[in-house]
């Protein structure tokens, strides 16, 4: 048995986490919530701080998170609709970035294999320069673009994915050749960062809370916000107030195991359900800067279904997929 | 001043009796769970994490400090018992511990690995409390034309890994850059040299060729000896270190963190570049250049250990003062601190002073609780190699397999570990270096991404790769590295006069 291990170790931690906590675990649900990437990214962020939240608040007892890291996803969704099959007590991390990386990926799985349930977070995504820049505003930034697109230099995250897509969808909202923008993917908005503040590139994407630090510190100007409104407490305006139509959040989700029944998704929706309205949850999302961004059953698996053409379409757009 | 004051206040913090409780019991099981082959700090601190979750924060931040420590040490014992590193940047430290190990010097290699680790941690955690702000602000000019020479000096100091036949080095070196090119180009998101397979998309992992050459091969090797009789290694001499080991020990130690803090502040800089660095030049400077090929030299574990250490502990610098984790390990502290309500970034000094310089004083603490804890280990550690060795080899298949296992979870990661045993197997049948191969592996994607990188953002012009005096000066140095050997026929030579 392959993971019979970490199951061990796993199994190992929570014991003792148990043993810290007799009492206060009234049981409920044993749940194993698969995170489709390495130790350290936002999936596993994400799935890790449910745990905490699940065992903290005993919604859920002996919660564990396994790491199935690959391909923007695509592995661990392969493995999870595989051998998660009509299994009622696995769960899946997931979120925008997998639309694009099983489009870019050609993989063989997809997104309508597994058992949608909620949509539960969200990150802003911010456009950024330095702060010594002359650019002061979205509409500065577009007339650099019509100047001369190859001149205007975007750092972000790796190609394809949300940061990249949306440097994709800016050029073709203002009707520039989304295929000549001058991106330079990074590993991570972390080492953009850097790129951003020596000043070599024009401008930066990323999620607010990886540029939030610097821009309340002053060394970067936030020029604008991806998100339909403005966040709270924040005086940067939204592409849509400068008049550039565009909205992008970078949203997170759970999905279930493929082939269980209604009432099984309907258990793990409440629970779901009951950790995001929870005290602990609510925390957690001030904690890490992410965005309350609930979305439950029915309305995300439409909500899925309109991100995956638009996606699609961009990444064409950007001459990703043929 | 100011800073020092604030850290005595922090250690006030750290220093009460609960606390101290909690640091041994992080170290031991970082320990424990780090010192399982294969599994890598990133790894053993994403397992231990949720243990933290129900102490109060300078309880379960202490005990943090402890596990991450726990971890990087625990990494260091297999490589040098078993040859199996737990991550790219003990694979240095393997080289030459596994040598020492098999000629029956595991305990002083272990010794100075630990004691190495706690010099340098205790030096590079100084640097975050008193450098930082300074550090961080050199860190961000370097851009990818920057790495990217850096990258060039790293190419051509390891040619000191490459052992006696220059050529059977660059083949294997270049095998490895070929590995380097499997998986999804970074730049422009196409997967190369997938061959279809979706397991192939996020390249070959280094640890499992460096666990699959070394370790796998190894046993293969031996097998293929027949040397299976009820053979025991021999331990020979003491199993602490002699006087004549400190003094070859201490001048390591400091390089390997001169290498190390510095470029693990960098936001790109990483582990394996210091632990290389340190390994050639451990290597060049060496009075005993016929020990590293035989029965290891105890400056090949010294330096790279360091250098490594001191590394980890300079990822903290951008974590601390830019919020930017640089590695899998410091991705995973940064959600430990934020769970404690420490949210890494320019303000944080200010911001949160309580709590950082609580965490950097925990951090010294955990530093020496891991050698006061793990010295006494080094003797049941070292029994480990008693085991008979078809025990023992068993053993390692096993533990092998497993890591990989654990830390991918695909039956494709396993069959790539089988055939890079394989391979290694054969390399070492006829005698071919396998750490080039591993190297390039680490190397070559990161070189590749950063050349590119800089001709993207200069719009195609080649010139920047010389323009930034950072780029310049190490480019320099590359060359004169290059250069000097042929000019300056006797540079051994020198170098020991000099000494």
């Amino acid at each position: 048995m392959p993971i019979k291990k970490r199951d061990f170790i796993a199994g190992a931690a929570a014991t003792l986490l148990m043993a810290a906590s007799i009492g206060t675990a009234s049981a409920q649900m044993e749940l194993k919530i698969l995170a489709p990437a390495a130790p350290g990214g936002g999936w596993d962020g994400t799935a890790r701080a449910m745990q905490q939240v699940l065992t903290a608040t005993g919604i859920g007892k002996s919660v564990q998170v396994n790491n199935i890291p690959g391909a923007g996803g695509a592995i661990g969704l392969a493995q999870f609709v595989n051998t998660a099959k009509g299994d009622p007590n696995q769960i899946m991390v997931n979120g925008f970035v997998m639309v694009g990386s099983l489009i870019t990926n050609k993989s063989p799985v997809n997104l309508g294999m597994v058992t949608p349930i909620a949509r539960i977070t969200a990150e802003a995504e911010v456009i950024v320069v330095p702060a010594t820049s002359p650019i002061k505003d979205a509409k500065d930034l577009v007339a650099a673009m019509k100047a001369d697109l190859a001149k205007v230099t975007f750092a972000g995250g790796s190609a394809g994915g949300v940061d990249h897509i949306l440097a994709g969808l800016l050029a073709g909202t203002v009707g520039l050749d989304g295929s000549k923008v001058n991106y330079v993917p990074f590993s991570g908005g972390g080492e953009a960062l850097a790129a951003m503040l020596s000043g070599r590139v024009t401008a930066g994407i990323s999620g607010w809370g990886e540029f939030e630090g610097q821009i309340k510190a002053g060394k970067l100007r936030a020029i604008a916000l991806a998100t339909p409104d403005r966040l709270k407490d924040n005086p940067t305006p939204t592409l849509k107030e400068q008049g550039i139509n565009l909205e992008l959040i970078n949203w997170r989700s759970v999905m279930a195991a493929p082939g269980i029944t209604a009432d099984q998704k309907k258990a793990i929706s409440d629970v779901i359900d009951k950790m995001v309205k929870s005290k602990e949850w609510k925390e957690v999302l001030v904690q890490r800067g992410w965005d309350d961004a609930y979305l439950p059953e029915p309305a995300f698996g439409e909500f899925l279904k309109t991100e995956q053409v638009r996606v699609e379409a961009v990444l064409k757009s950007v001459g990703l997929v043929k | 001043m100011e800073s020092f004051y604030a850290l005595m206040s922090g250690f006030t913090v750290a220093m009460t009796a609960a606390n101290l409780l909690y640091a041994s019991v992080g170290v031991l099981l970082g320990t424990a769970v780090g010192v399982l082959p294969g599994i890598g700090p990133a790894v053993t601190v994403a397992l231990l994490l949720p243990i933290t979750f129900k102490l109060d924060p300078s309880g379960s931040l202490i005990m943090f400090a402890g596990i991450y420590y726990g971890a990087m040490y625990g990494g260091s014992t297999t490589s040098i018992l078993i040859n199996t590193p737990g991550e790219s940047a003990s694979m240095a430290t393997a080289l030459q511990g596994n040598l020492m190990a098999k000629s029956g010097r595991a305990g002083p290699a272990l010794a100075t690995s630990a004691i190495g680790s706690f010099i340098a941690g205790f030096i590079a955690t100084a640097g975050i409390a008193f450098l930082a702000p300074w550090m961080v602000k050199f860190a961000v000019q370097f851009g990818p034309e920057d790495y990217f020479a850096l990258m060039v000096v790293a190419f051509i100091t390891v040619s000191a890994t490459f052992g006696d036949s220059p050529l059977k080095g660059l083949i294997s070196l270049f095998c490895g850059l070929a590995f380097g090119l499997i998986g999804i180009d970074k730049l422009t998101g196409q997967s190369r040299l997938t061959f279809g397979l979706p397991e192939l998309l996020d390249g070959v992992e280094v640890t499992t060729l460096a666990v699959g050459l070394f370790a796998i091969g190894e046993a293969m090797f031996v097998v293929s000896r027949h040397r299976v009789a009820e053979e025991v290694m021999q331990m020979t001499g003491s199993l602490w270190m002699s006087k004549e080991d400190w003094k070859r020990s201490w001048k390591p130690w400091l390089r390997g963190t001169m290498y190390g803090f510095p470029i693990g502040a960098l936001p790109a800089g990483g582990a394996e570049i210091p632990t290389f660095l340190s390994y050639s030049t451990e290597k060049r400077l060496s009075k005993h250049p016929e020990e590293w090929d035989t029965i290891g030299a105890i400056e090949g574990v010294a330096g790279p250990e360091a250098a490594n250490n001191a590394s980890v502990a300079g990822t903290l610098v951008p974590l601390l003062s830019l919020g930017l984790p640089t590695s899998a390990t410091a991705a995973i502290m940064l959600a430990g601190f934020q769970q404690f309500g420490l949210n890494p970034g320019p303000l944080l000094f200010a911001e949160k002073p309580d709590l950082v310089w609580g965490l950097i004083a925990s951090l010294f603490i955990a530093n020496a609780m891991l050698v006061v804890l793990n010295l006494p280990l080094v003797g049941i550690w070292v029994k480990l190699l008693k085991i008979p060795t078809p025990w023992l080899y068993a053993g390692i298949l096993m533990f092998a397999a497993m890591g990989s296992i654990a830390t991918k979870g695909s039956i494709a990661e396993l069959l790539m570990l089988l055939g890079f045993g394989i391979i290694g197997f054969l390399m070492r049948r006829y005698d071919y270096p396998v750490a080039p191969m591993v190297v390039g592996l680490i190397l070559g994607p990161m070189a590749e991404s950063q050349f590119r990188r800089a001709l993207q953002i200069s719009i195609g012009d080649p010139l920047v790769l010389v323009q930034s005096p950072i780029a310049a000066t190490l480019l320099g140095v590359a060359f004169l590295a290059l250069i000097a050997p042929y000019v300056a026929g006797g540079l051994n030579k020198f170098k020991a006069n000099e000494d």
